[in-house]
């Protein structure tokens, strides 16, 4: 498939040319980098919202419940759901979906799965650049749900406009909401399982969490309960998330936080860049194989090797 | 761990039946030989089925059924693929087959059909020979 091909399917809405695009990205093909930045002026328009939270918290069931929301308000939605991929094998099994049978022939609700191939943070390395990709083919509002979080998985923020945590009832003390990590990254706190004993607890504890919270904030992150089974609270999350949405936009934080993402973003693939090309530039070569012989017996240290390798190869030769 | 081409499965369950235990263990076992499996649970469409291949561009769809309705939704799995242009997913099936709708189904476009007691390499090494990735 030509990138032409690929760039006009996206932006026709041909699924299948979504889907093969995301494909690509995961394969990190050079077809894919070509066809994102012919779609880029076509994406930020998307409501990015993450969903994250420890695994079996009721994330994809929330999902699935929240979609079924904003479809009635006929906002046509993204699903990208990752799930770990086995450190040993590089296997997946991809279970989110499950949850999400209701809108599985939903024209207007586009799901993806994804396995995490290695890569920390809670998501996948591909999973950015997918939502990119959503964002171009056109859903009003993307969802992007982590692996189950533990503490410190919290690259969702890199990606979402609007970040959810999820908890249970009955899962830890109040200074497991004190602890640092993805209890800081919530803009909304949600309580699943309400009807579990234990859930009014949990909604003070993580308020008294924010109570002592001295970051100066605009907005309080609001703590509400849900119950994915039943549905209660979904209609109320809705509109907490399209209130949040409102709040950056009026603040103007979420032009700050635009320009911020593009300038990490920027750093990153000039980052990306120059170490791909100075790697090329220097494997093989009998220099940079004496020199790594050498930082072994300790003849040389790898700090200043690098420096000279940096400056010898890349900078004079590119001149 | 490098992000390179992975062989990506969906299994499905098609129509009535609960008993997913084979389906879950032909998952486990694609997942453990470094496939990316996308279980989608009980009682799909073929509908839902080839929507779900297609989105989440599978190279494979594993089909498990135990309730006789193969005849049925099989070929019905392999008309809307091939309708939606999508005829080159390897599609396998699994579960309580008769020999002798095997032939019938192989006809159909279903590539090979795994009864119970086949060994899980097998499965596995006949996914790894035929998926075009």
């Amino acid at each position: 498939m030509s990138v032409d091909e690929l760039v006009n399917g996206v932006l026709g809405r041909k699924r299948r040319f979504l889907a093969r695009l995301i494909s690509l990205i995961e394969n990190e093909d050079a077809v894919a980098v070509d066809a994102l930045s012919r779609l880029y002026k076509h994406t930020g328009k998307a409501h990015v919202v993450g969903v994250t939270g420890p695994p079996g918290s009721g994330k994809s069931s929330l999902v699935t419940k929240i979609t079924a929301e904003f479809r009635k308000r006929d906002k046509t939605i993204g699903i990208i759901a990752v799930d770990p991929s086995s450190p040993f094998t590089g296997g997946a099994l991809l279970g989110d979906r499950i949850r999400m049978q209701e809108h599985s022939l939903d024209d207007e609700v586009y799901v993806r799965s994804m396995g995490t191939r290695g890569h920390l943070g809670g998501l996948a390395r591909a999973t950015s650049d997918a939502v990119r990709a959503i964002d171009a083919y056109g859903k009003d509002i993307i969802f992007v749900e982590t692996v189950g979080a533990g503490q410190s998985e919290v690259e969702v923020v890199d990606v979402a406009h609007t970040i959810i945590v999820t908890d249970v009832p009955g899962s830890g003390d109040d200074i497991q909401a004190i602890k640092a990590g993805i209890m800081e990254i919530a803009d909304i706190f949600v309580v699943n399982k309400s009807d579990l004993p234990g859930a009014e607890k949990k909604v003070t504890e993580i308020n008294a969490m924010l109570d002592i919270d001295t970051r100066e904030r605009t907005w309080r992150p609001p703590v509400m309960l849900t119950n994915s089974r039943t549905g209660d609270g979904i209609p109320e999350l809705a509109d907490m998330i399209v209130r949040h949405r409102d709040h950056l936009v009026e603040s103007g934080e979420m032009e700050e936080r635009g320009f911020q993402r593009s300038r990490d973003e920027l750093e990153d693939i000039m980052r990306f860049k120059l170490t791909q090309e100075l790697c090329q530039k220097l494997q093989g070569r009998p220099e940079y194989e004496n020199a790594i012989k050498r930082i072994a017996g300790r003849k040389e240290d790898p700090y200043t090797v690098a420096e000279r390798l940096i400056a010898e190869f890349l900078f004079k030769e590119s001149r | 761990m490098s992000s390179s081409k992975k062989i990506r499965v969906l299994v499905a369950k098609p129509g009535l039946d609960g008993h997913d235990r084979g389906a879950k263990v032909v998952a486990r076992a694609l997942r453990d030989a470094g496939m990316e499996v996308i279980y989608t649970g009980l009682r799909q469409t073929p509908e839902m089925i080839v929507r779900a291949a297609l989105d989440e561009g599978a190279h494979v769809i594993g089909l498990s059924i135990l309730s006789g309705a193969h005849n049925a939704l099989f070929p019905r799995v392999m008309e809307l693929l091939k309708k939606e242009g999508a005829d080159d997913i390897l599609v396998v099936g699994g579960g309580i087959i008769p020999e002798d709708d095997i032939p019938t189904l192989k006809k159909a476009g279903i590539a090979e059909v795994f009864g119970p007691g086949t060994p899980l390499e097998e499965i596995v090494e006949y996914i790894r020979k035929n998926a075009k990735v």
